[in-house]
């Protein structure tokens, strides 16, 4: 290329996965705000929103869980082609709310939903895409900041990772003036999780549910203690803990 | 004329999930006709099981993005009607609000964003930005105030964080509510053009009438609670959803489908207009005719025609929801407290694609048994039929317009298809 041409735009690709879409959604409203994202990008595929496709693209966003193994032959592909793999939201990042399932067999699971006619569906354990590829990056949460999402395309464009907090959410949490979930009599995973959502479920008065991630230093002795002298159980922490965090936890537990 | 077709169009773009459609015609006979859904199952209600009754509401938000506040709108009732929960006049109230920010917002996007391109020659919205900037812009401003309104009520639309079993965790100010109302009314405009905009959009001319199911309320368009209605004649309780539903499996569908009275049924915007017609407001009433659609209407493409005819119902009574609410001031209010913690509810909302039930069993405060019955499920085996009976009358087109016709049969439906591959009968413990 000559330094009078003007530098191709990046070919972007989004693709689903097992989720909800809402994340691919919350890309859809970011243009609410900027709508100027557009001319930043070459979007050759979004299936959600356009017809449009092509397997010639540079950065692929994946949303959603890897859940059957048909799953994993596509994502590979995805990386073979991409330069570069984003996973967008906790289904992709973390496994998310698909791996509440993975306490119990595949077979109970499908029988409870599908009884008899179970084996008809392909399905195996939920796990995030980087159980079965290499991400590049992640954009964290459920669903993602619009924030953070556009901050996330800004570096991108720059031609640098993302840069995304870890550090718990009690940081921002304070920075919003909320009174401490704990001293409202709520389980919160604020200081275990990773910040960058603005604290927004404490701000709109619900406990942290874990959905950005663990910290990589959580103090889960000191988190303990903060339970006890509130007077809450531990049993409501293991349950946001199992939300959107069980294959973290799960993969945490020693193997027998 | 065209005497072999075959179709196959994998993973069907500008819907919500991954389905194909399937068409193979031999010497002119109809072999194969199937919407086959190949979403991932999600086995929801398997996840339910074991989680404390709280979380409900926040777990099947997330089975589909889109309409997130439907979902727990559906399921706090649910959990509401198990554990002995009256909720408030002023929750009945907000989230009343909160789902019609809901609606304009799935409305705007399948209207605008998914279904418009197919009229104007574009594969997606995004050409479309470049060439009627002015369309784009305008469904943004709508999306963005009703994605606004929510979050205002409930934290966020997707997925909603202030709703709770016997209320909200968070209340919006009067200056707020104040803000909202005035960027409603001066939404008017963007209204009134949208309603031009598909007065223009002449959509295929395409009849096969089926039975349209709804809930019904005598005194409101029906969202939230309500009795099941069919045009066929019959009202029955949420609590007996079963006798209307009918699940059932078939291989080529990783969500069920459904049937009534007769072999398939239709459910969503334009079930809704044919069953509530009469309680629609002045101004839809209005747009209803300005748009030549009057109940009842058989044309399943005409389903877009209906939602806008409800986005002009949802600006309408949300103006009139904020007025109310204004005048008689938010205040904060601590959730009702559960009566019980053991027993069995079932949930009903008009989420924008049609009635969704969510049905839950709860034991010492923990859900023991689930049922969630999905819109678009039960529109499944009515998408196939109205295939069936579309694609003989149009074999004598190219391949390529009846493909066109199909996706946009299929498309007018606005599926969800996420929402609807997770779900079959569930013995309840």
């Amino acid at each position: 290329m000559t330094a009078q041409e003007t530098p191709a735009k990046p070919r972007v690709a989004f693709f689903d996965f097992t989720s909800c879409e809402g994340c691919q959604l919350t890309v859809v409203d970011s243009l609410q705000t900027h709508p100027e994202l557009l001319d930043m990008v070459d979007i050759v595929e979004f299936r959600e929103a356009s017809s449009d496709r092509s397997d010639d693209y540079q950065v692929a966003f994946v949303e959603g869980s890897c859940t059957r193994p048909s799953d994993e032959e596509r994502l590979k592909k995805i990386r073979a082609t991409a330069d570069l793999v984003v996973a967008l939201g906790a289904c992709a990042h973390l496994g998310g709310i698909n791996t509440i399932r993975n306490h119990t067999s595949i077979e109970d699971v499908r029988q409870y939903v599908y009884k008899d006619k179970g084996e008809w569906y392909e399905t195996y354990q939920p796990r995030p895409i980087s159980a079965v590829i290499k991400v590049d990056a992640f954009i964290p949460g459920c669903p993602i900041d619009r924030n953070e999402f556009i901050h996330a395309v800004a570096h991108l464009l720059q031609g640098r990772l993302p840069t995304i907090p870890d550090y718990p959410l009690c940081i921002e949490c304070k920075l919003e003036e909320n009174v401490c979930m704990y001293l409202r009599g709520k389980a919160c995973l604020g200081p275990i999780t990773r910040a960058g959502c603005g604290a927004i479920c404490p701000s709109f008065g619900d406990g942290c549910e874990g959905c950005r991630g663990i910290i990589s230093n959580p103090n889960l002795e000191a988190m303990e203690t903060v339970l006890l002298e509130h007077g809450l159980s531990m049993a409501d922490v293991h349950a946001k803990m199992s939300m959107f965090l069980t294959y973290q936890t799960l993969s945490l537990e020693p193997k027998e | 004329m065209t005497t072999n077709v075959k179709i196959d169009v994998h993973h069907l773009t500008r819907v919500e999930g991954h389905g194909n459609i399937v068409v193979d015609v031999v010497k002119g006979e109809l072999k194969q006709c199937n919407l086959q859904i190949v979403e991932t199952p999600r086995f929801f209600e398997a996840m339910l099981r074991g989680r404390p009754y709280l979380e409900s509401s926040h777990i099947t938000s997330r089975i589909c993005g889109i309409c997130a506040v439907g979902h727990a709108t559906a399921s706090l009732r649910a959990t509401e009607n198990a554990l002995g929960v009256v909720p408030s006049e002023q929750t009945v109230l907000l989230r009343k609000l909160n789902f019609f920010g809901e609606i304009l917002d799935s409305h705007i996007l399948h209207a605008y964003m998914l279904v418009a391109p197919d009229f104007l020659g574009v594969g997606s919205v995004i050409p479309l930005a470049r060439s009627a900037p002015e369309v784009v812009l305008r469904a943004l401003r709508i999306k963005k105030l009703s994605g606004d309104l929510c979050a205002a009520i409930c934290g966020r639309h997707t997925h909603p964080i202030a709703m709770t079993v016997g209320g909200f965790t968070h209340f919006p100010t009067k200056s707020t509510l104040e803000q909202l109302r005035e960027r409603f009314e001066a939404a008017q405009a963007d209204v009134d053009a949208t309603v031009e905009l598909f007065q223009k959009l002449e959509m295929p001319n395409f009849e096969r009438d089926t039975e349209y199911i709804a809930l019904h309320k005598k005194d409101e368009y029906c969202f939230i609670d309500g009795e099941i209605k069919s045009t066929d004649g019959g009202i029955w309780p949420i609590s007996r959803y079963r006798e209307v539903t009918n699940e059932y499996c078939v291989p080529h569908s990783s969500a069920k489908h459904t049937r009534n009275q007769r072999e398939t049924y239709m459910v969503g915007a334009l079930a809704r207009f044919n069953v509530s017609y009469d309680q629609l407001s002045p101004k839809a009433k209005q747009a209803a005719n300005a748009l030549s659609i009057k109940p009842k209407t058989a044309n399943p493409y005409k389903n877009t025609v209906a939602q806008v005819v409800e986005i002009v119902h949802a600006v309408e009574e949300s103006i009139k929801l904020l007025d109310q609410l204004i005048a008689r001031g938010v205040k904060w209010e601590d959730p009702v407290p559960p009566a019980r913690l053991t027993g069995e509810g079932v949930g009903a909302a008009e989420v924008p694609r049609g009635v969704l039930f969510h049905n839950y069993v709860i034991t010492e405060g923990r859900v023991t048994g689930a049922n969630c019955i999905i819109p678009t499920g039960q529109n499944l085996a009515n998408i196939e039929a109205d295939m069936r009976a579309l694609v003989p009358s149009i074999l004598d087109r190219p391949q390529e317009d009846i493909t066109l016709a199909l996706e946009m049969l299929v498309r007018a439906y606005d599926p969800c298809i996420s929402c609807s591959t997770h779900l079959l009968d569930v013995k309840f413990v």
